[in-house]
């Protein structure tokens, strides 16, 4: 965008962004919670920092954030709370930020999980999101780095990468603030459940992989009724998750279950977590 | 209580079924999804600008010879400008809290009718501490983590890690713990937490207990004033900064070496196992925002951490203040301690009073070097007049002479005290971090005594050395 367009967006009222205020750490019982997940390296604290007003220490190396950050904004009257997740390349591996990456998205339960993308490593950073989209469908994507790959001669189709994801894609270049009014108004659609999503599941499965997941699931509803993710849960349990496992030994699976109404006023997080 | 218990056995029935495939079955179809989602969505424009300023960088920065050159030249200017650049406003810092606001302090004292007890805790103890800690610490810390950090920023780290992974790897360690070995060139008990980005429990474990040998923020000051008076003091004037900005590379280089050396030490004997392979992304370069970069670094990090040396120097200078007025059989309790550890400290080619200082030092390494001078200057011959308990701000070259004339130091001493300083227990704030991390007094312990016992075998071979040449 050049700065001419910049100054035009501002005036108009879709742009809103004065109805963002930078609450900093101060968050009282918040109306919403939004987990910022993604790639190490990709630009998360930079958005955290841009929608909290926090100078949470950004460094260009990955594995910069191996514990979680916390802040929160106001937007259109609501309060949000921002935890700023370890940025992981997977979460089927076994190393402490990824746990506590996915502990997060799980049994934290965010409203709305923002996943940020690196637009010039698109394919890599899908793994990841498409692995969240199996856990969370309330999910919004924040295509980052759109100028770094402008400059590389990359385009990326974000209303089609949003068709296909079944989620919103916001095109980002969170250094120079680009794109944070959007995120902020699809951050807010998805929380309030303006937009259904309709998440991208795996598939491509062969046969009688996808029979034994078809069989797991039909069980797991019926033990575990309204469970969101009992997909995902199935998925984990024929790969041998202990965590997954654990929670079932432990009746915590039903915490899975999300109740909108509740959401936001109390957060179980796993007390590693809390570093 | 039994009803979830029937998906456990189903999923074990059916993974029996699917056989050992299935996770790499789950992984290609992700990766299948992803692929055909991306290939979908990206175009690229013919005239692709080619990142070749990258590529040519990337290519002398992670260079197997000129890689480690420029390492060396990098971390050289950065310990050059710091050293250069503390001098003056460190003396600005001593003169005024020191000098002036230190005898203001004692005539209001005075005034109040403050018994010299109360007075000499608070102002000689607890406010000399203090004080010098900020006039010590402030200005380096203010020099060097806006550079470090704009090194950061720029992309510089991941490549230094890149290098490093193959001396990692030849070790039997992680190639990533040269991120968390970078974080604690910061300070070790961050580093120690930034080693949850490693994944086997034995590489984590190798990088959690040699992190101590990189050097915190802590000792920075101590191994640049020590280099500064006794290593660049023996150079002609005009190069002395170069060889003191040398010296501390040179300790900072060792604790790079003994990092490796104990990595392979540990994975060979104790730890046993092969080092896992994982990818380690080169981030593009990217400008610095140097504005942003000074905010963040001189707010967050230099204050931070300063506040931290504060709130442990401030009882600490209680302390050392009561123990070395506190008089029990005919001498104070740190005149005791440094009797009973000088026959020790002498044999490392230290002496009791440093000893002590590392002992009282515990919570906190930057207060090792003013422990020392005012020990030195109490127990020792009263030549320039201290009182007990009190710590002397004395610039560089009054330093050298208390430590020479009453210290009875040499060479030996200065450089071993380096290398002690580098090579000794971990701080009190990252041995509980350790412990939190691994919940285990066996490694906690370990990581306190294993550099320790490396310090006093270093220190004691080069006083062998001495004494034999």
């Amino acid at each position: 965008m050049t700065a001419q367009t910049v100054k035009l967006c501002e005036t108009c009222p879709a742009y809103d962004a004065s109805a963002l205020k930078r609450l900093g750490v101060k968050v009282g019982a918040a109306d919403y919670v939004v987990a910022l997940a993604g790639n190490p390296n990709t630009g998360k604290s930079t958005i955290f920092n841009a929608l909290t007003g926090l100078r949470q220490h950004v460094g260009n190396w990955p594995g910069k954030t191996v514990a979680r950050a916390e802040g929160g904004c106001d937007y259109n009257g609501r309060q949000y709370r921002l935890i700023d997740l370890p940025g992981t390349y997977s979460l089927l591996s076994t190393s402490v930020d990824e746990e506590i990456a996915r502990d997060f998205i799980l049994f934290g339960k965010p409203d709305v999980t923002i996943v940020v993308v690196d637009s010039t490593r698109l394919e890599r950073n899908l793994n990841l999101t498409l692995q969240i989209l199996e856990i969370t469908d309330r999910v919004v994507v924040a295509l980052n780095l759109i100028d770094e790959a402008q400059r590389h001669g990359i385009q990326v189709d974000a209303r089609h990468l949003s068709r296909r994801l079944g989620v919103p894609v916001i095109p980002m270049a969170a250094r120079r603030l680009q794109g944070i009014p959007e995120l902020l108004q699809a951050v807010e659609q998805v929380a309030k459940g303006l937009y259904a999503t309709r998440p991208h599941r795996i598939h491509q499965f062969g046969a009688k992989l996808e029979r034994a997941l078809n069989g797991l699931i039909a069980q797991i509803e019926q033990e575990y009724p309204g469970l969101p993710n009992a997909r995902w849960v199935a998925l984990r349990l024929l790969d041998a998750d202990a965590s997954i496992e654990q929670a079932i030994r432990e009746h915590r699976l039903g915490d899975l279950n999300r109740d909108v109404e509740a959401s936001g006023t109390e957060k179980a997080v796993p007390a590693e977590v809390v570093a | 209580m039994s009803a979830p218990l029937p998906i456990l056995e189903k999923a074990q029935r059916l993974r029996a079924e699917l056989g050992e495939d299935y996770h790499d079955k789950l992984m290609e179809a992700l990766y299948a999804d992803a692929a055909q989602i991306a290939e979908s969505s990206v175009s690229r424009s013919s005239q692709h600008v080619s990142p070749s300023f990258d590529r040519a960088l990337d290519r002398a920065l992670t260079h197997p010879v000129g890689g480690f050159l420029t390492m060396g030249m990098m971390f050289f200017i950065v310990f050059w400008i710091t050293i250069t650049g503390a001098n003056i406003p460190s003396r600005i810092l001593g003169d005024l809290l020191l000098g002036s606001l230190y005898t203001v302090l004692h005539g209001i004292a005075a005034a109040l009718g403050m018994s010299p007890w109360l007075s000499g805790l608070l102002i000689d103890g607890v406010y000399l501490a203090t004080a010098w800690v900020v006039s010590v610490m402030l200005p380096p810390m203010a020099i060097f983590f806006p550079l470090f950090t704009l090194l950061e920023d720029f992309g510089y780290l991941p490549r230094v890690a890149f290098n490093l992974d193959r001396l990692f790897a030849a070790a039997g360690a992680h190639g990533k713990q040269s991120l968390s070995m970078m974080m604690g060139f910061g300070c070790n008990a961050a580093g120690v937490i930034a080693t949850r980005i490693i994944d086997s429990p034995r590489e984590r474990l190798i990088a959690t207990l040699t992190n101590n040998f990189s050097i915190c923020n802590g000792r920075w000051p101590t191994l640049i004033l020590i280099g500064t008076i006794f290593i660049g003091g023996t150079a002609p004037p005009v190069l002395a900064s170069l060889v003191a900005a040398l010296s501390v590379v040179a300790v900072a280089g060792l604790g790079i070496i003994m990092t490796l050396l104990v990595s392979w030490g540990l994975s060979k004997t104790w730890l046993k196992g092969v080092p896992s392979v994982f990818s380690l992304e080169l981030p593009p370069y990217r400008p610095p925002q140097i504005l942003r970069t000074l905010y963040t670094s001189v707010i967050d990090r230099t204050l931070i951490v300063l506040w931290r040396a504060l709130m442990m120097a401030a009882p600490a200078g209680a302390v050392i203040w009561l123990t070395s007025n506190i008089i029990i059989g005919g001498d104070s309790i740190a005149g005791h301690m440094v009797n009973l550890l000088n026959p020790l400290g002498l044999l490392l080619g230290l002496n009791g009073v440093i000893l002590t200082a590392y002992i009282v030092a515990i919570p906190a390494n930057e207060i090792v070097i003013p422990t020392i001078l005012m020990l030195t200057l109490t127990l020792g011959r009263n030549i320039v007049g201290a009182q007990s308990g009190v710590m002397l701000e004395l610039d560089e070259g009054q330093v050298y002479t208390v430590l020479t004339q009453v210290g009875g130091w040499t060479l030996l001493t200065a450089v071993n005290l380096m290398l002690f300083s580098l090579l000794h227990n971990p701080c009190s704030t990252t041995l509980l971090t350790i412990w939190h991390e691994t919940r285990s007094r066996k490694w906690t312990l370990v990581a306190a005594l294993l550099p320790l016992g490396l310090g006093v075998l270093a220190t004691f071979t080069t006083t062998l050395l001495t004494a034999v040449f």
